[in-house]
């Protein structure tokens, strides 16, 4: 039987069982690596698209204006001020743009290109310091519908670049007719390529501070009306061509807007600088004004209260569960029941800090107070358990040696045993720290998510925390709020990654082996 | 004076007052210690410093206690006093609105010197300010006489023979025990809360309209049947079952099984980091890239169907929030809770059954599935276990990409909603919890935390009694 067992091993049968064997082995193999290679692939799909929304709003566009700041300091209060701050501009802007200040439709498409709470800091510091006489130089962010144009994300646009041709000005003197032998083939080959053509959608030439809409288009002779500036300033010069892939009606910045944009960017007014005030600023109801500085002041004040509540408790907690805790039912059910705590769903505790916190106790809504004791029962389970493996770490033989020369069991747990836990405990606490800076869902339910426009002064005040803004731009049907919401989602990351590394440190410092 | 000393922050007061009794008993019991310790007639049993403590623990004993209590029943009853003083006029209101009058009285009464020149608010508001003020002096006197009999008392007991350390010392242990309770009293506190309110809700609803209801309308108070919304939850896990579970299951058995070293002290931290990001973030990802690819997913399907002659008009209902999105995000954040936990069960098989299988001739692969996976199963099915309560109970991911709209529909793309989105919905912007509608978010709340324990309860069972047998 033997020989007739071993023999068959060479058998092609055999042989061919063997390769689909191992040939199974392979797929196996090949199985875990797509599994990891998916979970990876999503992780970096995930951080790049928010890199790349928090990316275009690093940087946005301001406007600068030259204001009289006598009569802003004149003005008798705030209000006041940010009116003349605000005139000023748009007598400013009218100036500029004369031929669209004419009717009450071009001037409200004109003053839109700056909010006017966008001139509120402005009015604010010149107030501040009522010395200032005289002319200022100050620069306003412009409206987050410019900005998004201007950094390419409103509209898919074709540009394209090309030489001097002539421009005379159309018999009606509202227009301008470009031409140029086969000057313009490039333009219409483009425009083929993206199936686009001048009745549907806009084509911009732009030449100076000067802008075209075109009405007609030939390989050698292009005719359009003037949107901004003059004739004259077409001749003769570097011209820009955009193809504006979306029609007027489906965007949110009109033709004339950019032409204007345009020009204030030609005369070197608008420039695109750092985005501070996402730092600097707190939440707005237009993007371009938004920051996120009550939130991240809010999400301190909440930690704050989580960590000076759930950190001592949580630690005391593990040093009775692990050096006092005799072995019956009681502990054991308290076992169980940080156990089960860790795994109960986030929410749950928004509604009971609903419950218990505002409706028994009667604490203000929307109060860090009252979010951090719901992250500190919360984030508990995690800092006792972590803190019991602190604990379980130190060897017996300290306890033993302690003992023997004579410490009670307190003296030998707090002189002798938590020092040496220190370190552990202290990586499990930030861990949990970090879990309720995350934290969105019982913050909601305690009224966090109301719109905060003052920085909190104290754990009593109305605020907002980083995730719950992160929540609440996201949910913004405006296109500009995604990339500020990416931003806030990268602060709130940072702060995260620091107390990681924090914990990679402190365990690489005091990693210590028995 | 009395009077404005009421009406200075109270916590802060409290605070203040238990700081200074402390130094006294401390100072008190240590002075006393100090007479008979260095008069060196006897040999006393504790150093001085433990004297010292012991009164200062009895001295803060009283005053914690009160300050406790009063943060937790001052304003409830100075609310409860002032109710019984308004006039006749006011029993027009209902309770609700009542409650909401109280509240908004309470928080004017915060802000000093406001005047809202509305006049019988302003006397209300003034009245309520002097009962918080004789609350607060009540409180403080108490504090002051309870807490000072207290110190005297534990000076008094004060001697050479006295044991204080060890007293001292179990007076610690019972603090340690009290922490360690403070788990207990936070389950209890969520069992009463959620039980409470649903009875309340379950009083004006009843509970099997509520569970086998298909028509879910709770924002207009019309009608509550939560079916839809269980339907929607189940769903969603399942769309992030059927991603978490193979992904994280493969990606365990490579990690444990196949990697090297260096392969495993890389991969495992970063698959970690999905754990840690936080689940808003994930929603903002679903919303800004999964959903839109989704939808546009399911309109190209829609067409190619009808192209190649499959389907006569649309399939799929392609919404811009969908339930397929929100769960495939999800299942991509559960990932780590499947393959950590499995890991941790897989290498935690004895090394004797993979060589068992090796010496009979297995492949590695063989052995993996054939002896390793079984032998971890326990271990395995508590980790999907976990996970599945943890997608059940995820709560930002969905508020931002499932939808709002409750229905039963097993169109993958069009828009479910789930219990823990409701639960957002019904109580965000609410603060009396007296309409059948905010009561409903206590009863989902209640069906969501049975449902997550249930499942918690067996995995961490069978994780113990699978760690039991190998460990």
């Amino acid at each position: 039987m033997s020989e007739q067992a071993l023999s068959s091993f060479g058998t092609d049968r055999a042989r061919k069982r063997l390769r689909r064997r191992r040939a199974a082995d392979r797929r196996f193999k090949w199985y875990g690596r797509a599994a990891i290679g998916f979970a990876l692939a999503a992780l970096a799909l995930l951080l790049a698209s928010i890199f790349s929304q928090a990316l275009s709003a690093a940087t946005y566009h301001v406007v600068s204006f030259r204001i009289d700041a006598g009569r802003v300091v004149a003005a008798e209060n705030t209000s006041g001020a940010l009116k003349e701050v605000y005139d000023q501009v748009r007598a400013d802007l009218f100036e500029a743009f004369p031929d669209a200040s004419g009717t009450p439709a071009g001037r409200q498409e004109v003053s839109a290109l700056v909010t006017r709470l966008a001139a509120l800091p402005i009015a604010e510091r010149l107030r501040a310091s009522p010395a200032r006489r005289g002319m200022e130089q100050v620069s306003l962010p412009l409206s987050d519908d410019v900005d998004l144009y201007l950094k390419g994300a409103a509209a898919r646009q074709v540009t394209i670049n090309f030489g001097p041709v002539a421009a005379e000005p159309t018999e009606d003197g509202q227009g301008v007719r470009l031409s140029g032998a086969g000057a313009f083939a490039r333009l219409i080959a483009a425009a083929s390529l993206e199936h686009a053509n001048v009745t549907d959608v806009s084509f911009l030439v732009t030449g100076g501070r000067s802008t075209v809409r075109l009405t007609r288009l030939s390989a050698d002779e292009a005719e359009g009306s003037l949107i901004a500036g003059t004739a004259s300033e077409f001749g003769n010069r570097a011209l820009c061509a955009r193809i504006i892939l979306a029609p007027q009606s489906e965007r949110t910045v009109s033709d004339r807007q950019i032409a204007w944009a345009l020009a204030l960017k030609a005369d070197g007014r608008v420039r695109r600088v750092p985005h501070w005030s996402l730092l600097t600023h707190t939440d707005s109801t237009q993007p371009e004004l938004a920051g996120a500085l009550a939130a991240i002041v809010g999400s301190f004040l909440t930690l704050l209260v989580t960590a000076s509540l759930a950190i001592p408790v949580g630690i005391l907690a593990s040093i009775y569960l692990e050096e006092f805790a005799p072995k019956n039912r009681l502990t054991s059910l308290i076992e169980v029941n940080i156990n089960n705590l860790a795994a109960v769903p986030s929410i749950v505790f928004g509604l009971l800090g609903a419950a218990v916190f505002l409706g028994v106790m009667g604490l203000p809504r929307s109060a860090p107070i009252v979010g951090g004791l719901v992250l500190a029962l919360l984030i508990l389970p995690v800092v006792i358990i972590a803190s019991r493996a602190a604990l379980k770490a130190v060897p017996d033989s300290i306890r033993q040696g302690a003992l023997a020369v004579g410490a009670s069991r307190m003296q030998t747990v707090f002189h002798h045993v938590l020092p040496l836990a220190a370190p552990g405990m202290l990586t499990g606490a930030i861990l949990g720290m970090a879990r309720a800076l995350g934290e969105t869902a019982p913050l909601l339910l305690i009224g966090m998510v109301a719109f905060v426009a003052d920085v909190p002064r104290g754990p009593g005040d109305e605020a907002s925390a980083l995730p719950v803004l992160i929540y609440s731009w996201a949910t913004q049907a405006e296109r500009a709020w995604e990339p500020m919401t990416g931003a806030v989602i990268l602060i709130l990351l940072a702060f995260l990654i620091a107390m990681n590394v924090a914990v990679v440190y402190l365990r690489h410092k005091f990693e210590r082996r028995w | 004076m009395f009077s404005q000393l009421g009406h200075l922050p109270m916590d802060f007061l409290l605070i203040v007052a238990a700081v200074i009794l402390a130094s006294l008993g401390f100072i008190a019991g240590r002075l006393k210690a100090e007479t008979f310790a260095f008069a060196g007639e006897e040999r006393t049993h504790s150093r001085p410093n433990s004297h010292g403590y012991y009164v200062l623990m009895w001295a803060l004993v009283p005053a914690v206690t009160i300050l406790l209590a009063y943060v937790a029943f001052a304003e409830p009853l100075s609310k409860a006093w002032l109710r019984r003083e308004l006039p006749a006029g006011f029993s027009v209101l209902s309770r609700g609105e009542l409650a909401s009058y109280l509240d908004a009285v309470a928080r004017a009464a915060h802000i000093k010197g406001l005047v809202t020149g509305e006049h019988v608010f302003d006397t209300v508001t003034t009245r309520y300010d002097e009962i918080l003020g004789t609350v607060n002096l009540a409180t403080l006197g108490l504090v002051a006489v309870l807490s000072g009999v207290s110190l005297a008392w534990a000076r008094a007991r004060l001697g050479p023979r006295f044991r204080a350390r060890v007293h001292v010392e179990s007076g610690l242990e019972w603090f340690l025990f009290l922490c360690a309770a403070l788990a207990i009293a936070t389950t209890v506190g969520i069992v009463a809360s959620l039980v409470f309110e649903s009875m309340r809700f379950f009083a004006v609803v009843p509970a099997t309209d509520f569970l086998f209801g298909t028509e879910w309308n709770a924002q207009t108070n019309a009608a509550f049947g939560a079916l839809p919304l269980f339907f929607g939850t189940f769903m969603i896990s399942f769309f992030a079952m059927l991603v978490a579970a193979p992904v994280g299951l493969y990606a365990a058995i490579y990690l444990s099984e196949y990697a090297g070293a260096k392969v495993r002290a890389v991969v495992k931290p970063i698959l970690e980091v999905l754990a840690g990001i936080p689940t808003v973030v994930y929603g903002f990802f679903a919303l800004l890239v999964i959903a839109p690819a989704v939808r546009a997913g399911a309109l190209w399907l829609n067409t190619s169907l009808v192209e190649w002659g499959l389907a006569h008009g649309p399939v799929f209902a392609a919404q811009p929030t969908s339930a397929l999105a929100a769960g495939l995000v999800m299942g991509i954040m559960v990932i780590p809770f499947v393959s950590s936990l499995s890991d941790d069960v897989i290498s935690a098989v004895p090394q004797s059954l993979r060589d068992g299988a090796y010496a009979v001739g297995a492949t590695k692969s063989e052995a993996v599935r054939q002896i390793v996976l079984p032998a971890a199963l326990p271990g395995i099915i508590a980790a999907l276990l976990l996970a599945v309560s943890r997608a059940i109970g995820e709560t930002m991911i969905v508020v931002m990409a499932a939808g709002h709209r409750a229905r039963i529909s097993p169109d993958p793309t069009s828009d479910l909603t789930t219990i823990t989105v409701q639960i957002v919905a019904l109580l965000t912007g609410e603060s009396e919890f007296d309409s059948p509608k905010t009561l409903s978010a206590f009863a989902l709340g209640l069906v969501l935390f049975l449902v997550t324990l249930v499942f918690n309860l067996v995995a961490l069972g069978v994780v113990r009694r699978f760690r039991e047998k190998y460990e």
